[in-house]
């Protein structure tokens, strides 16, 4: 049996490379040609991509292939393709952030991910568009214009990792990395209908992932199914000596968990519905897909009980806090003097540096950037540090402290990923603080560093659009993220008759010269 | 701003209404093989940002990562100034926007340093001053700006370039507790200090500690209150003091400087100043006027510094010995009475003559040549003795020559002029410039037959038995020999032919 060489999942694709039935140059050709067809630009198409790179993902493939042909050592994932949110730098592709700042920047270094994709087989296709400087939740602040969500291209495909999420969803690529920083993994899978783990903050290396905050930034899989997500973080996770942040210890096997989990059976495994996230700013059908997942777990013998974790409600206040003054620290690097954009300040035949630097600045950065620039740095100035940062981080303390007491009595904690479905673009663009809402429940886990999964939950029923379920577990406890995920995808796929993608509307496809409507 | 306009009062006159109190900040540039944070080379003297990598340009995504000879040359650092060492400690990030910092923010330490509350023992002229130490904290090194123009300086250059290969090479910045009650005796304090931190640093091997070479450098913050004044006065950060010296005029200068500005009822702006080797004045330092916020947090992608206490008892044992104690046991060795062993030490020719020693001369011949000879010459062009051009090895190489009797004083002398001028190694010195004794019996005996023959009378005076008249023949002969002989075998020549 020959598989659909774009809708497969990776792990079929891989099963097929395997079975000798295709080839990495098929697959990554397919990929290539689905990306020409829907992926258009600013203007019309998905615009998931920043940047493709057919000719080194096509060289890539062939390599692959040939050491499949020699019989050399493969990896799990050798020869399928995967596409890269374009804030991990990458040797001889541009690397942006969605920034104008970054316009024609390549990197001299991969990203220790990167590196571990190429040196496990995977043809990269290319750099996923995001909110700049993945400062965002709808990939409308990316200064190359936005992505649109493959269910509705009205509507925005989350944020910041759009890009990433939308190339999965619309079968541009079967897999891709994502970072998330308050929910810039999950808050996409939720509304594309994709599947999303933020892991362990250093599980997996940020070396090479151009920082937003670095004490809560983490890069992970976006992909189809579970599966598939275990696979790829496998594949980029564990120790990195290049961040001192990664943690040292091996995770438990997570494909060998998500292999267990699709089989159905979760007897023993105590389930938190977090009383804090969900109610009323939640729309009803995100709540109603919540509550029969919460069935479907109960169904395959999980017991589900109530947790309250009463300092969540202090989380958003906390990261928009420590998240802009790291930040605000990590942008002053792009100042015109080494690489990326320069200005020169108009009227000013010789100017100094300081004011190529304010220039460039101003004219390189978007607002969203400026706001947290300027909240970072007000956080961060004499007589104001302990009042914000450090109340910040002791509200940190004791969001950890709620997660320890409510893993003390469940294995894993549950809530909607997202309180909505997809919204319109532009409805929330000029409202910073109900943009800001969309990460209510995925911030807690990036501020305790503690692993996140969104997976599909099924459609709400007032737009048809998807709903997606978060999973949380204790540190280094990945493993039940994709334990508990798996059987909750294999239950609900057995009710919707197969993959909730498939519901999803064909994408139209453009041509090269006319955008499509 | 120039200094032309200022009052500078007498330092004598100084004294007599204001306490001076001291604060010294000196940053050692380390020697390990490595950055701080990458695993770039630190050699000094390589072609322009050829010692970089992404994580030392600060690349967008690149980390660092702690280098542990960095941290482990901060703790003995740290020991060797009896400080505490912190059992857990973190790096902070200084944020300021200047070309030459990749980042701009500078990856330091803030209120966590490695060590801290420690304190060195500093002797001027024979009294011993405590001077505290507040903290020792790591932080990694700029670049190197060069502001090309006729001003050689930021204002009035036409362009800069950046040099990155200095960019994050690790330095230990080593704070001082304000010293005060040093009164008269404060600019010489400031220099023992410094000169005895650089003997420290180069007793433990973290550093080449040159400070002609910016692998020391010490700030010289100074105020003035008057006598018996329980608050301290407001301070200047002076810069730029670039030798030990310098040290001490920095000090000495700004005492007059702010004594003028104090009795004319001014009040001291509190501001960082520039040090002028040339003239020996400050002149106000900082382009920026805007008052710095660095705007300190903890540094993220670094976990904390917690280093053992079995590790920290481990460089313990290998600290050398405690500089008081050295001082003692080396005068003891060498036999230096106290006035001998002080001017050693005030010249900063301790070290020097220690290796000298070790080396092979006597101890006598070597303070003789670093003390009577090279301190001299030091003092007569204002620069430090160790930063002549002369070693160690070059001073016991000629104090070979001349026990080997190869070389008199005198020409020694002329061979230490030849290598101030670099004129090369001593060898090539004394080939070059026809220098050695002749020890060519033929010649010498030639020159003293002529000198006998000129000098009938003397010449009989000693045949009849006055041999101390000999002297004036043996001048004579050395003249012939334009110098290069041995006066005591001209003299047993004299003898023979005459008695």
């Amino acid at each position: 049996m020959s598989i659909d060489l774009t809708r497969a999942t990776a792990a079929q694709m891989a099963d097929a490379l395997a079975a000798g039935e295709t080839t990495s140059v098929a697959l990554t050709q397919a990929a290539l040609d689905r990306i020409a067809a829907t992926d258009g630009d600013a203007e019309a198409g998905i615009h998931a991509f920043l940047h493709v790179d057919a000719e080194g993902a096509l060289a890539q493939a062939a390599a692959s292939d040939a050491r499949r042909a020699a019989g050399e050592p493969l990896s799990a994932l050798d020869g399928v393709p995967v596409a890269v949110k374009d804030v991990l730098a990458t040797t001889g592709l541009p690397t942006t952030c969605g920034s104008k700042i970054l316009e024609g920047w390549v990197p001299p270094y991969d990203a220790t991910v990167v590196k571990r994709l190429k040196d496990a087989g995977l043809p990269i296709l290319g750099k996923t568009n995001m909110d700049e400087f993945a400062m965002g939740s709808s990939t409308e602040h990316s200064a190359y214009g936005p992505t649109r969500n493959p269910w509705d291209t009205t509507r925005i495909p989350g944020g910041s990792g759009g890009g990433s999420a939308a190339a999965v969803a619309a079968f541009q690529a079967p897999l891709a990395l994502g970072t998330d920083t308050g929910g810039s993994i999950r808050q996409p899978g939720s509304v594309t209908g994709t599947v999303g783990v933020k892991p362990t903050y250093g599980a997996v290396s940020r070396y090479g992932l151009v920082a937003m905050a670095n004490s809560l930034d983490q890069v992970g899989p976006v992909t189809r199914t579970v599966l598939d997500s275990a696979l790829l973080q496998e594949l980029i996770g564990g120790h990195d000596p290049l961040d001192s942040t990664s943690v040292v210890e091996p995770l438990p096997s997570l494909v060998d968990a998500a292999k267990q989990g699709a089989a159905g059976d979760l007897t023993g495994v105590k389930v938190g519905v977090i009383t804090e996230l969900g109610g009323d700013g939640y729309q009803a059908g995100v709540r109603a897909r919540f509550t029969e997942a919460l069935d479907k777990l109960v169904a395959a013998g999980a017991e589900v009980v109530e947790v309250s974790c009463p300092s969540f409600v202090h989380a958003l206040a906390a990261y928009y806090l420590v998240m802009p003054c790291e930040a605000s620290s990590n942008l002053a690097r792009f100042d015109a003097m080494r690489y990326g954009l320069r200005v020169m300040p108009e009227g000013n035949d010789s100017p100094s540096a300081e004011a190529v630097m304010r220039a460039t600045r101003d004219a390189g950065f978007g607002d969203e950037v400026k706001r947290r620039i300027i909240l970072g740095t007000y956080a961060l100035s004499s007589g104001y540090y302990d009042a914000y940062y450090g109340t910040a981080q002791k509200v940190r303390t004791l969001i950890q402290r709620d997660f320890e007491a409510a893993f003390a009595s469940v294995d894993v904690l549950v809530s909607p990923t997202a309180p909505t479905t997809a919204f319109k673009l532009g409805e929330k663009l000029d409202d910073p603080l109900a943009m800001y809402l969309n990460d209510l429940a995925t911030i807690p886990a990036n501020l305790a560093g503690v692993p996140g999964m969104s997976l599909p939950a099924g459609l709400a029923e007032e737009d048809g659009l998807p709903v997606g379920f978060q999973i949380l577990a204790p540190q280094l406890a990945d493993d039940r993220l994709y334990r508990v995920g798996a059987a909750l995808e294999a239950a609900l796929e057995k009710e919707w008759g197969g993959p909730l993608l498939d519901r999803a509307p064909e994408v139209a496809t453009l041509t090269s010269t006319e955008g499509a409507l | 701003m120039s200094a032309t306009t200022e009052t500078l009062v007498d330092f004598d006159e100084v004294l007599t209404r204001y306490e001076p109190a001291l604060g010294l900040e000196v940053h050692v540039e380390l020697s390990t093989a490595t950055k701080m944070f990458c695993g770039c080379s630190t050699a000094f003297g390589a072609e322009p940002n050829t010692q970089v990598c992404p994580t030392c340009l600060g690349l967008p995504g690149s980390m660092p990562a702690v280098n542990r000879g960095g941290v482990e040359a901060a703790i003995r650092i740290g020991l060797a100034l009896n400080c505490e060492i912190a059992e857990w400690c973190r790096f902070a990030r200084k944020n300021y926007f200047y070309p030459d910092m990749p980042k701009n923010f500078q990856t330091s330490q803030y209120d966590e340093p490695i060590a801290f509350e420690g304190y060195m023992d500093v002797e001027v002229d024979g009294e011993t001053f405590r001077v505290g130490i507040e903290r020792a904290h790591m932080e990694e090194d700029t670049g190197k700006s060069t502001h090309v123009g006729t001003t050689g300086r930021i204002q009035g250059a036409d362009y800069s370039l950046v040099d990155y290969n200095r960019a994050g090479i690790p330095l230990i910045e080593i704070v001082t507790k304000p010293i005060t009650g040093a009164g008269a005796k404060a600019p010489e304090v400031a220099r023992a200090y410094v000169q005895q931190l650089r003997e420290l640093i180069v007793a433990l091997g973290v550093s080449e500690a040159r400070m002609d070479q910016g692998n020391l450098r010490a700030d010289v913050n100074l105020s003035l209150a008057p006598i018996g004044a329980e608050k301290l006065g407001t301070r200047t950060e002076t810069k730029n003091v670039n030798s030990f010296r310098s040290v001490e005029r920095a000090v000495r200068f700004e005492m007059s400087r702010h004594a003028g500005i104090l009795d004319a009822g001014g009040s001291i702006l509190q501001e960082t100043r520039h040090f002028h080797e040339d003239s020996g004045i400050t002149t106000s330092g900082r382009e920026k006027s805007d008052a710095e916020d660095y705007r300190y947090f903890p540094e993220p992608d670094l976990v904390p510094v917690a280093p053992s206490r079995e590790w920290v008892e481990e460089l313990r044992g290998t600290l050398p010995e405690n500089p008081t104690a050295k001082r003692a046991r080396l005068q003891a060795e060498w036999g230096f009475t106290d006035l001998e062993m002080r001017d050693t030490v005030g010249a900063g020719a301790l070290g020097l003559v220690e290796e000298t020693i070790a080396l092979g001369s006597a101890p006598q011949a070597a303070r003789k040549w670093w003390l009577g000879e090279l301190a001299r010459r030091a003092n007569d062009t204002g620069a430090e003795i160790s930063e002549l051009g002369v070693s160690p090895a070059d001073v016991a190489a000629v104090q070979k020559l001349v026990d080997a009797g190869t070389l008199n004083d005198k020409l020694a002398r002329q061979v230490f002029d030849g290598l101030l001028a670099g004129e090369g190694t001593p060898d090539e010195i004394i080939a070059a410039r026809g220098l050695g004794i002749v020890s060519d019996d033929g010649a010498l005996s030639a020159a003293v037959d002529k000198a006998i023959e000129a000098n009938p009378d003397v010449a009989q005076k000693i045949r009849d038995g006055k041999v101390a008249a000999a002297g004036a023949l043996i001048g004579s002969v050395m003249k012939e020999m334009r110098g290069q002989a041995d006066a005591g075998k001209v003299r047993e020549l004299i003898l023979a032919k005459l008695t």
